[in-house]
């Protein structure tokens, strides 16, 4: 029992980090009919501007302390970070802490502008294009925005550790009635899952319950009639483009401290999110959500040992298997629609 | 001349030409010179350009013709690679029966493949395809490499050991792939004044073998079933009212063309009897799609003409860096130098695969048909200007 639920939360960020990339997409696919394989590149600039974030927060300015030596017994050299000397060395020092939190305030405008700028110059000229079309540009554009983030960060992962305050494990075991040490979990991980939860919840809410997002679903349901009802919706959709690249930039961000960013993690991903996209069934929001958690989940069954002397190497094919399965017995998807890309 | 029209035969004419020539086509420079790092005539680069060419032509005839975008093809390239050092290890070095082999299990692989992924079309199509492909890298990486059941020998890559079997091999022959002895590594060296030239076995099987594949694949575009192929991607509904089911042909376009990137696999392991998985991730599945549009899919000559662009420049774009630069821009005043030199760094030697993305992104936006529309494009315009101002102003271009 207690390792069933391990398992289950083993999966859980994995999945969590599917379910917020498979949202953004599908997100895209059913506003716009776009199929964006940028998306992972997204993804990968969110990580990164935890990074950059990081980098800004630790500039600093040296100066020389002549009461201390340093071995060679030349006068120490002390660098303070500018915001240690601004805020005082205490709140200096856990702002720097707190970069990977704080990063999401620095990524979200950063990403909501990225993708405003992406639909707007590139993307809106390939509406009336074909299918293959949009995914070559979209590919393109994920090479450039790899490349670029590799020619200023270099190719090596970088590390971006979480908040000290929310390292190390926490007996969830203890908490539920299991013995002690029989269920230990890291505390971001555990983090990470109910950032995933608030994000996903609060845009099914946002879609839910307001005029926008009612608006953006009659869209999703036929443009045409919203356009003739005298709405632009064509502005109501780029907004939501912008909005799904914030989702798979705030899911780069927070998964910085369990994966170190390097400028590939987005296509690692993005392959995954594809197969979480048409297992869950292209162009439906909450199979994107369930087909990303359930998929993550089932891959970390597949990790336990008892899975893998059974049928060696089953954790790296699982999701692929599943997908296949999945698409030859119900081709839409667990909740695909009728009617979505079935030209 | 061999069934083929005028313009088909002079085409394969001049590609015969190109190929059979290039060793010295693509050593213009006298070797020593300072524009020697431009010469592409040596024989690991050319054995690529034919390679690569026939694994676009082949990829061309899936996706210029019913327009199925594939993102998998080079699982089936991996698979050919694999089937050929297999060969080697248990028979013999002889390339025909190893370049057969990996041509027959690609064709199975992709029968398989295809059988399964063809049951769904557009976007759904080319994501199992990347489902399968990953699914074939992530076996041959890890899961098919266990010490119990060693088929790819994982991260190291499958290669020919002194302890393997090699049933038909005699001391006589060369140890190394050979074709009845010749072996694939033996070159002719010419020296012309300061040129020279270098021409290799290895090179000319695997340009006989490209010119015979495109001989294939103008057959394939000229036949009624490649008509039927274009009928699939015009227009698939109206296909089916006229009774005709879509599927054997889209099947036998998948196959044929994963055998030509069987084939490609089996030449590129005949050329180095080496297999690793990397050639069958998802970014070489990639790099097969860019060359085909940036070619020209659908077009005869494009996917060759991409193949060998984007070999060519990701050779010699790989090999500049900032010293000659510096000597290019020398002749500028020196902050000027030097600024130009901080413009072009980031898109060369490391920075290549940024200057590939650009190029095929403005492609694909300004170009759809590639460089084959471009080079038409530009022959117009230049007909256009040749017959007077006036007249090409009054001419208004059919709209497409």
């Amino acid at each position: 029992m207690d390792a069933i639920l391990l398992q289950i939360l083993n999966g859980l960020d994995k999945g969590s980090a599917y379910a917020l990339i498979a949202l953004g997409l599908t997100l895209i696919f059913g506003t716009l009919g776009v199929v964006n394989f940028a998306h992972g590149a997204l993804f990968m600039i969110g990580a990164f501007c935890a990074v950059m974030l990081q980098r800004l927060l630790n500039l600093s300015f040296q100066t020389i302390d002549e009461s201390q030596k340093d071995f060679l017994g030349n006068p120490l050299k002390v660098d303070t970070p500018y915001v240690e000397a601004w805020f005082g060395p205490e709140t200096g020092a856990a702002i720097i802490d707190w970069s990977v939190p704080l990063a999401i305030l620095f990524a979200i405008p950063i990403m909501l502008l990225i993708g405003y700028v992406m639909e707007r110059g590139l993307i809106k000229h390939f509406y009336k294009r074909p299918h293959a079309d949009q995914i070559l540009v979209t590919f393109g554009l994920a090479i450039v925005l790899q490349e670029i983030i590799k020619y200023f960060f270099g190719a090596n992962p970088i590390q971006t550790p979480e908040p000290s305050a929310l390292r190390g494990s926490l007996d969830i075991g203890v908490m539920i009635g299991f013995e002690a040490n029989a269920i230990i979990y890291p505390i971001w991980r555990l983090v990470y899952f109910a950032f995933a939860a608030v994000i996903i919840g609060g845009v099914f809410a946002f879609l839910q319950f307001t005029t926008f997002g009612m608006v953006v679903r009659a869209g999703m349901a036929d443009r045409e009639t919203v356009g003739l009802l005298g709405i632009n919706i064509d502005k109501r959709f780029t907004i939501m483009f912008g909005i799904a690249a914030g989702v798979a930039g705030l899911a780069g961000v927070m998964y910085g401290p369990l994966n170190p960013p390097n400028y590939h993690m987005g296509m690692d991903f993005l392959v995954l999110s594809f197969v979480v996209v048409v297992v869950g069934g292209m162009g439906s929001l909450p199979g994107a959500v369930a087909a990303g958690f359930l998929l993550g989940i089932l891959e970390s069954f597949a990790s336990t040992t008892w899975a893998t002397t059974t049928i060696p190497g089953i954790n790296q094919i699982i999701i692929y298997l599943v997908a296949i399965i999945i698409l030859l017995t119900r081709p839409r998807g667990l909740m695909g629609r009728k009617g979505v890309m079935e030209e | 001349m061999l069934g083929l029209d005028k313009k088909d035969t002079s085409l394969l004419v001049i590609v015969a030409i190109l190929t059979l020539l290039a060793p010295f086509i693509l050593n213009p420079f006298p070797s020593g010179s300072a524009m020697a790092q431009f010469n592409a005539g040596y024989p690991d680069l050319m054995q690529r350009f034919v390679i690569f060419g026939i694994f676009a032509i082949g990829f061309n005839i899936l996706f210029g013709l019913t327009g199925y975008l594939s993102f998998g093809h080079a699982a089936f390239l991996g698979v050919g690679s694999y089937s050929a050092v297999w060969m080697f290890k248990l028979f013999s070095y002889n390339v025909i029966p190893a370049i057969a082999l990996s041509v027959v299990v690609a064709a199975l692989f992709s029968l398989l493949i295809g059988y399964i992924s063809l049951r769904r079309s557009g976007i759904y199509f080319s994501i199992l395809t990347l489902a399968f492909a990953q699914m074939s890298f992530a076996l041959a990486y890890s899961v098919l490499s266990n010490p119990k059941f060693n088929l790819t020998n994982g991260e190291t890559g499958l290669q020919v050991y002194a302890d393997d079997p090699q049933l038909f091999h005699r001391d006589s022959l060369p140890d190394m792939p050979h074709l009845f002895g010749l072996s694939m590594r033996s070159t002719y060296h010419l020296d012309i004044g300061a040129w020279s030239f270098d021409f290799n076995a290895g090179y000319y099987l695997c340009a006989v073998i490209m010119m015979v594949m495109f001989y294939l694949a103008i057959r394939i575009f000229r036949s009624p079933f490649g008509m039927m192929l274009r009928a699939v991607k015009s227009n698939q509904q109206r296909m089916n009212y006229t009774g005709l089911n879509p599927r054997p042909y889209t099947l036998a376009a998948f196959v044929i063309s994963g055998m030509y990137a069987g084939l490609a696999g089996g030449l590129m392991a005949a050329m180095d009897p080496l297999a690793g998985a990397e050639r069958m991730q998802w970014t070489a599945s990639g790099e097969v799609v860019l060359m085909t549009i940036l070619g020209g899919a659908g077009t005869l000559i494009g996917p060759v003409l991409g193949a060998g662009f984007i070999k060519y420049f990701e050779n010699i774009f790989s090999k500049i860096n900032d010293n000659i630069l510096h000597q290019w821009f020398s002749f500028l005043p020196d902050g000027f130098e030097d600024f130009m030199v901080f413009i072009v760094h980031p898109f060369i030697g490391k920075g290549w695969h940024l200057t590939l993305g650009i190029m095929f992104m403005l492609v694909v936006i300004f170009l759809p048909g590639g460089l084959v529309e471009g080079g038409q494009r530009l022959g117009n315009w230049l007909r256009n200007r040749g017959k007077g101002a006036a007249e090409a102003k009054t001419k208004q271009e059919p709209a497409e």
